[in-house]
């Protein structure tokens, strides 16, 4: 007993000759149907080249259209002539002319040896079927499909939605119950001829001539009635991407198809020389034994797939920009802000990056320059200091940041005197952990030593924008993790919001906090906030500092806290 | 001048190119690209005196014509290429690029040009993105002069890996992406002014397509979607530009006399006063360029959905 290779063949066909060469000389009969709308001459050299195997035979030609009933008539004229001319096969391996053999024919011989009665057929029923495009699974079997989906697609479309709009409905002949799969089958004569015996035939067939691609359903749904044993998978290994066409193989394939040991590989790129060359010679053939293994195939292409429909978190590319909130991930990484931080203490940054894994920048949208860590005038991915560059496209500065430094952690100050064109972005960023201290902003003023008048329209200008970016962080659509405290309440006890800011970054030691940044001197800050009152103006954001009044931790700043 | 179209047929991939005065570039462009499978090259020749059309005439697969009018009045080389591309690239992929440009796409070191090509096809996809990336030297321009036929990314090895921006132009419907070693070093006051680097330069041509403005944009409008919105990536490569060689100085001061180019040639401009300072594009910050896939990891190109 053998097994007989029926294949569909429209294109490339000096490789379906090979293919159908390689098969007949290790004595498996071969039929193969040409699509009619192969030009004659073609056909007839093709024919010629094959006429030296009298167990190569040509069947009646039809006129294939893609999705439509053609493609399983010719199926059926091969299948039916394979039985009739060659009785020593048992089994019946449909194949395209872009397939591939992967190994051996005498291992799938033997593999069917073993297991005479199995019928390989992929066969879901509707309800299981992950795989359809474009909506249709169920109503391939209950709708009318007149119209050609590749040649008049809005036709096609406007009749599938006027019948779903009057509620039309295609009555499915008894006892059939719909399934779907993979077209590319390996059936027994025995289920093959149950099929094409059944007294009604001729009315199923009627019926699925109005099936849409009833070449992925007609068998499916067939062996269903008849068959004893079947396998409900594929020997043919092929990969759909997204939008339901065909994966290809080419030669940098070869050693994942080699160890996936399947028995066929489609589609195969035509001009794949090496393919063709190493698995039709028989050098190249490694018998193995095992079952076939498409796993890793399987995950690359469904990889692929991925890439593709969801792309990588927080890359904006060429080709890949996405829409406002279908980014998918604003940015690639979490990274942290602080504001107000840097204000309060002298050496905030490099005590951050004492104590926890990360890279500690200053303001790195700050009026003057981005104040890289170490205040480097490029940084990672070449990005440079220029304010002006980074003002043309804040977002893109960041969003390039975050990326650049995929697998470092990201931190840097921001405040009222920068640029605040960010703010919405970071505030709806689950990646960003914003922390602010408010009203620090002005310890800068309270230090600066300037024309008190300036001073006050500053600080004015800055509270100003700053009540604003809090707002901001306390709307509704915040997606970012945000900590705001007033100065006040900070300075009150700084290592417990410190604790917490190094323990969500990740502490570099397991231990808890023994050193508190370096804080900036604050006598006579209460006055200064006093001040600026006498002048009109009202500070209120760094919270209730008392005129006059002692800041408590005067003395502490000079020595660092110890904590238990 | 030298008309092979003839030999066109069909199914071939073509090459279009404008120049002046490559004569040095010509043999490992060409090389390049028919190692790649191109099948013909057309190219205008603006009235080289350095013996490029020579060149150009003695090779079979190179049909070329020679231009004398104005490369500033003919919109910086598009209206001639467009009316060749009518002409000639209906129903064919058509790849237009400069000579110091060289393609790079998903799996080119494994797979022929064609197979992304007969991929596009199949999956009904018309044009194909690849962002200009600026190559440089590490080290003064001159320090290495290139020689015809040498492997010009022996020499400029190096790239910006992240530093891009992209704005969406509405009225065109493609991305504007600026960035890179141009804007870093010669636009850092300037960055609107720094050079566009978006292109789609594989195009399934029809002759009722135009490319707007050199190949940073086409119409129809459809054509410019070489992008996905919904967070997906769609397949993309990169033009390696070879411009910063030693050759470039006396390009820009040609340039900047001849003042053919956009703008006032502005840009040129800026180079000049630029390179006189400091010749060096390189900082520690650098990419050494190895291969595509590092372009991919990298996010300046994607594979999208082939595999």
């Amino acid at each position: 007993m053998t097994i007989g290779f029926v294949m569909l063949v429209h294109e490339a066909l000096n490789r379906a000759e090979q293919v159908a060469r390689h098969w007949a000389g290790r004595g498996c009969p071969v039929v193969i149907h040409v699509d009619k709308r192969v030009a004659r001459g073609e056909y007839a050299a093709f024919a010629k080249a094959l006429s030296e195997f009298d167990n190569v035979e040509f069947s009646t030609r039809h006129r294939c259209e893609w999705g439509t009933w053609s493609l399983v008539q010719a199926t059926l004229s091969g299948t039916r002539q394979m039985l009739r001319q060659f009785p020593e096969v048992r089994h019946v391996y449909l194949a395209s002319g872009s397939c591939l053999p992967l190994r051996p024919v005498e291992e799938l011989v033997a593999y069917l040896e073993k297991r005479p009665q199995t019928d390989f057929i992929e066969s879901v029923t509707t309800e299981d079927v992950p795989w359809t495009v474009g909506g249709l699974d169920e109503e391939r079997f209950t709708l009318r499909f007149p119209f050609s989906w590749k040649k008049h697609r809005k036709l096609f479309d406007a009749y599938v939605g006027l019948q779903r709009r009057i509620g039309f409905k295609r009555r499915i002949p008894d006892g059939l119950v719909p399934h779907m799969g993979s077209q590319w089958w390996c059936l027994t004569r025995q289920t093959l001829t149950a099929i094409f015996d059944d007294p009604a035939f001729d009315e199923y067939v009627r019926y699925f001539r109005r099936v849409w691609i009833p070449d992925e359903s007609f068998f499916q749904t067939m062996v269903r009635l008849y068959s004893t044993n079947i396998e409900s998978r594929s020997l043919t290994l092929s990969k759909f991407d997204f939008q339901g066409k065909p994966h290809i193989f080419y030669d940098d394939h070869m050693q994942l198809l080699r160890r996936s040991d399947c028995f066929v590989a489609r589609k195969i790129w035509p001009y794949a020389d090496k393919l063709y060359d190493g698995l039709l010679s028989d050098e190249g053939a490694i018998t193995t034994g095992a079952e076939p293994n498409p796993g890793k195939i399987d995950r690359i292409f469904s990889k692929a797939v991925e890439r593709r429909t969801k792309g990588r978190p927080g890359l904006y590319m060429q080709s890949r920009f996405p829409n406002d909130d279908w980014e998918n991930g604003k940015t690639c990484a979490q990274y942290s802000v602080f504001q107000g931080f840097a204000e309060l203490f002298e050496d905030f940054e490099t005590w951050l990056e004492r104590n926890v894994n990360v890279r500690a920048h200053g303001h790195l949208f700050a009026p003057e320059r981005v104040e890289f860590s170490g205040r480097a005038a490029v940084f990672s991915g070449a990005l440079t200091d220029s304010a002006a560059i980074r003002d043309y496209n804040p977002r893109a500065f960041l969003t390039n940041l975050i990326w650049n430094t995929r697998g470092e952690r990201q931190a840097f100050q921001f405040g009222p005197r920068d640029n605040q064109a960010i703010n919405w972005f970071m505030a709806k960023d689950p990646n960003a952990k914003i922390s602010v201290i408010s009203g620090a902003w002005a310890v800068p003023l309270f230090h600066s030593n300037k024309d008190f008048s300036v001073i006050r329209k500053a600080a004015a200008r800055q509270q100003k924008i700053e009540s604003e970016f809090l707002s901001i962080l306390r709307s509704p659509w915040v997606k970012a993790r945000v900590r705001i405290w007033t100065m006040a309440d900070f300075i009150e006890a700084p290592m417990e919001p410190l604790q917490v800011i190094i323990d969500e970054i990740g502490a570099r030691a397991t231990n808890r906090l023994t050193a508190a940044p370096r804080m900036v001197p604050l006598q006579g800050f209460g006055q200064f906030l006093q001040n600026l009152k006498n002048q009109g103006m009202h500070p209120y954001l760094m919270g209730d500092f008392t005129t006059g009044a002692t800041i408590q931790n005067r003395h502490q700043a000079e020595k660092p806290y110890l904590v238990k | 001048m030298a008309d092979r179209t003839a030999e066109i047929r069909p199914g071939d991939i073509l090459v279009f190119s404008t120049l002046r005065n490559e004569r040095v570039r010509l043999p490992y462009f060409l090389r390049y690209y028919r190692n790649m499978g191109v099948n013909h090259f057309l190219i205008v020749d603006n009235d080289s005196d350095d013996g490029s059309g020579d060149y150009l005439r003695q090779q079979k697969d190179v049909s070329l014509w020679r231009a004398g009018a104005s490369y500033k009045r003919a919109r910086f080389g598009v209206d001639w290429l467009n009316w060749l591309q009518g002409k000639y690239a209906h129903g064919h992929w058509s790849l237009v690029v400069d000579p110091d440009e060289f393609l790079i796409y998903p799996f080119c070191d494994t797979r022929p040009l064609r197979a992304l090509t007969d991929w596009l096809d199949a999956s009904s996809i018309r044009s194909f993105g690849a962002m200009l990336v600026d190559m440089y030297p590490k080290g003064p321009l001159d320090a290495r002069p290139y020689r015809a036929g040498e492997d010009p990314f022996q020499i400029a090895s190096w790239f910006d890996s992240g530093n891009y921006m992209i704005r969406k132009n509405n009225k065109f419907g493609n991305l504007w992406i600026q960035g890179g070693p141009r804007m870093r070093a010669f636009f850092a006051d300037n960055p609107e002014r720094a050079p566009a680097l978006n292109k789609i330069p594989l195009v399934k041509w029809h002759r009722s397509f135009t490319y707007v403005s050199s190949t940073h944009m086409l119409l129809p409008r459809g054509l410019n979607r070489v992008y996905d919105e919904w967070g997906g990536e769609k397949a993309s490569g990169c033009l390696l530009h070879a411009k910063f060689l030693d050759t470039f100085s006396a390009k820009a001061k040609e340039e900047l006399e001849r003042r053919q180019h956009y703008a006032n040639s502005h840009e040129y401009r800026a180079y000049h006063a630029h390179l006189r300072d400091n010749p060096d594009l390189w900082c520690k910050w650098s990419e050494k360029f190895i291969n595509w896939r590092q372009l991919e990891i990298l996010g300046l190109m994607s594979k999208g959905n082939w595999a």
